[in-house]
């Protein structure tokens, strides 16, 4: 895994020649454990290429036909973590139709097919004292690898996990075998709700970048944080896709320029923005 | 070694697989081989910057998806002056596919796009024509012929006729497509279809009503392809549904000449390459030499063929 280091965040730079080219890749899953109440982490063999996806790309993956209404269509899923060394890549997967609970049903041995690294991954300042991450849900899976990243840099890296319930997804002690500090709010206790993350983000020591994914309220949210402290943003977007490769302009989302509507697609020109873009 | 090679109108092609507009572009250069594929068929263009429908543009259904894309365009100029060049790197013929507001309009436009390096123009005539209160172009076979006979007329290249499947009788157009000059019909774009969320109430794509691809319809485009080869004597595409090289070998039976692969590739980047060696090898347990010979070899109940013990098919 490495990361994109630059002074500027911004990511309209597209089909950036350091990155793996995507490839379609076949890989026997080694492990399938439960993450909580509602997710599970996979782990599949890959080859050197598909390790060296950077944090905020992703894979298309084929899910197993299943049940009596398989899954038509690949379902994107973003790096979670990967180990060169044991050649091992995964992901964290939030149970939610039957795609999902195709992937679920997976065991040691089974094949999956996976198409990728694909879109532009996030973009590290170059020596950050202080990164925040800010994630809800499945969200929590793309930001999870930015936390290895920003450790390697020497940085500190604070993260808030919003859940809808504690029980639904067990990521803290995941953060913190990263060396993270985490903020844990959920609904179940009202913790998540917008204005008191807001108070719990200003009492934060200063930070030199932020990261969001998994929920609009909280992306727009942090880009207001981001315009007050001056410091660069970035989202990862989700949409629904059918190719993942910038062909069928499916997965496209809207952005405001200069008066007009423009669709970008958020397979290849994201799934990374600039959080100042997508909520100006 | 079976013999691949087949024509369409005036062009020799490699083999008869090539991609189905609007599912196929420059990115998926990093996973098959261009170079193997019967034609490169990019998106469809128009003369304008178009943005497209309005988001969310795709709902899964069981064995396909409904789309509404909306055509976005970067345009005449883009397609000259980046799309050309990049697919004239590769061996394959490049067919572009343009579509228009009004019939002149698309023979304007053909006559501009039918530039060096531009093998053959298809015509999407799925989308709506302004001078007929928007109803597609080849809904109506007067104006499918009207449209293409222009079209001929502007652009010194072959031009494909490419039909929507949203008609009764397809073999009326067709036919309408073959008099005004066409070189080959498309045969055919999505059906017109909706997808609903129960839980919301509401439509599950922007545009409400899109079109229905993947395997879903296949039986039903297979069913025009055959209807239409009995009416014209052009070569047929067909284009439904295709992801395996049995579903190619059905096309071609029915009648098609060749195929377009489209939101199988979105499964499986290598469809297409996949299905090319499985003609090669199906052609050559079968003992036919060329893959021409499939097209129209269907055997009919109660024709002399199907008498026969074993069928040499
Ligand atoms: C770039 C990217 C990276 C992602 N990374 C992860 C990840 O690491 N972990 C994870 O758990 N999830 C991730 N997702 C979301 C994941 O792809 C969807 O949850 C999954 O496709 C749902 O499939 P399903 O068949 O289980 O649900 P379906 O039965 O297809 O759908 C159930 C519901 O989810 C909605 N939905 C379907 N696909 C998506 C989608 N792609 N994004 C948002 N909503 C969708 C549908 O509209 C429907 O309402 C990512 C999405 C994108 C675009
Ligand atoms: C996402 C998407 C975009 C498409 N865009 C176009 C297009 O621009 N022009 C066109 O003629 N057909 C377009 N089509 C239709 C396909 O070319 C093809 O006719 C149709 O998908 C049926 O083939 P399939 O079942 O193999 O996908 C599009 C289809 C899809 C799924
Ligand atoms: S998923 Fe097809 S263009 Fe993004």
């Amino acid at each position: 895994m490495s990361v994109a280091v630059r002074t500027t965040l911004t990511n309209d730079t597209v089909g950036d020649a350091a990155q793996p080219r995507p490839r379609r890749v076949i890989g026997a899953i080694v492990g399938n454990h439960p993450l909580g109440e509602h997710y599970f982490r996979l782990d599949v063999g890959a080859p050197a290429d598909a390790l060296a996806a950077r944090p905020g790309q992703f894979f298309h993956l084929r899910c197993p036909p299943r049940g009596d209404q398989p899954a038509y269509l690949r379902r994107p899923m973003s790096l979670f973590a990967a180990d060169p060394q044991g050649g091992r890549l995964s992901f964290l997967i939030k149970l939610v139709g039957k795609g999902t609970r195709a992937l679920a049903g997976l065991g040691e041995g089974d094949q999956l097919d996976m198409v990728g690294p694909l879109g532009n991954g996030f973009t590290l300042p170059l020596q950050p004292r202080h990164l925040l991450l800010v994630g809800r849900g499945c969200g929590l899976a793309t930001l999870f690898p930015l936390a290895k990243a920003g450790r390697a840099l020497g940085a500190r890296v604070t993260a808030l996990v919003s859940l809808s319930r504690p029980a639904s997804l067990a990521i803290e002690p995941l953060f913190a075998a990263e060396g993270t500090e985490t903020l844990l709010v959920n609904d179940a206790d009202g913790s998540s709700d917008p204005a008191r993350v807001e108070r719990l983000l200003k009492n934060l020591p200063p930070v030199d970048a932020a990261y969001s994914c998994g929920s609009n309220r909280l992306a727009a949210l942090l880009a207001g944080l981001c315009k007050d402290w001056r410091i660069p943003g970035q989202v990862a977007l989700e949409e629904p896709m059918a190719c993942g490769l910038g062909a069928c302009l499916g997965c496209v989302h809207p952005f405001r320029e200069e008066g007009k509507t423009v669709y970008r697609r958020v397979c290849v020109e994201g799934p990374v923005f600039d959080l100042a873009k997508v909520h100006p | 070694m079976t013999d691949l090679r087949i024509r369409i109108g005036d062009l020799a092609l490699a083999n008869p697989v090539m991609p189905a507009s609007g599912t196929f572009s420059p990115e998926l250069a990093a996973l098959i081989d261009f170079n193997r594929l019967g034609a490169l068929v990019p998106k469809t263009f128009t003369r304008q910057i178009r943005q497209g429908n309005p988001e969310p543009r795709l709902a899964e259904v069981p064995g396909g998806m409904v789309a509404s894309i909306g055509i976005p365009s970067k345009g005449l100029d883009y397609f000259l002056t980046e799309t050309v060049p990049f697919y004239r790197r590769f061996a394959p013929p490049l067919i572009a596919s343009i579509s228009a507001e009004t019939p002149a309009a698309f023979a304007e436009l053909a006559g501009e796009t039918a530039v060096e390096g531009v093998a053959a123009i298809e015509l999407n005539l799925s989308c709506p024509n302004l001078e007929a209160d928007g109803r597609a172009f080849a809904m109506v076979a007067s104006t499918t012929e009207k449209t293409v006979a222009a079209c001929v007329k502007a652009a010194r290249c072959p031009i494909w006729a490419k039909l929507t499947p949203n008609v009764g009788d397809m073999t009326e157009i067709a036919k309408a497509a073959e008099q005004g000059g066409a070189q080959a019909v498309v045969v055919a774009n999505g059906f017109l279809a909706m997808a609903i969320d129960a839980e919301t109430f509401r439509p599950r794509v922007g545009n409400v009503m899109g079109g229905l691809t993947g395997p879903a319809p296949k039986p039903i485009i297979l069913r025009f392809v055959y209807q239409c080869a009995r009416a014209v004597s052009i070569p047929i595409i067909g284009c439904g549904g295709i992801a395996t090289t049995e579903d190619t070998v059905e096309y071609m039976l029915a009648g098609a000449a060749a195929v377009q692969v489209g939101t199988a590739t979105f499964v499986d980047p290598d469809a297409m390459t996949t299905i090319i060696d499985g003609l090669d090898a199906f052609c050559a347990r079968k003992g036919i030499a060329r893959v021409a010979d499939l097209t129209g070899a269907l055997i009919l109940p109660g024709t002399a063929k199907a008498a026969e013990k074993e069928p040499v098919l």
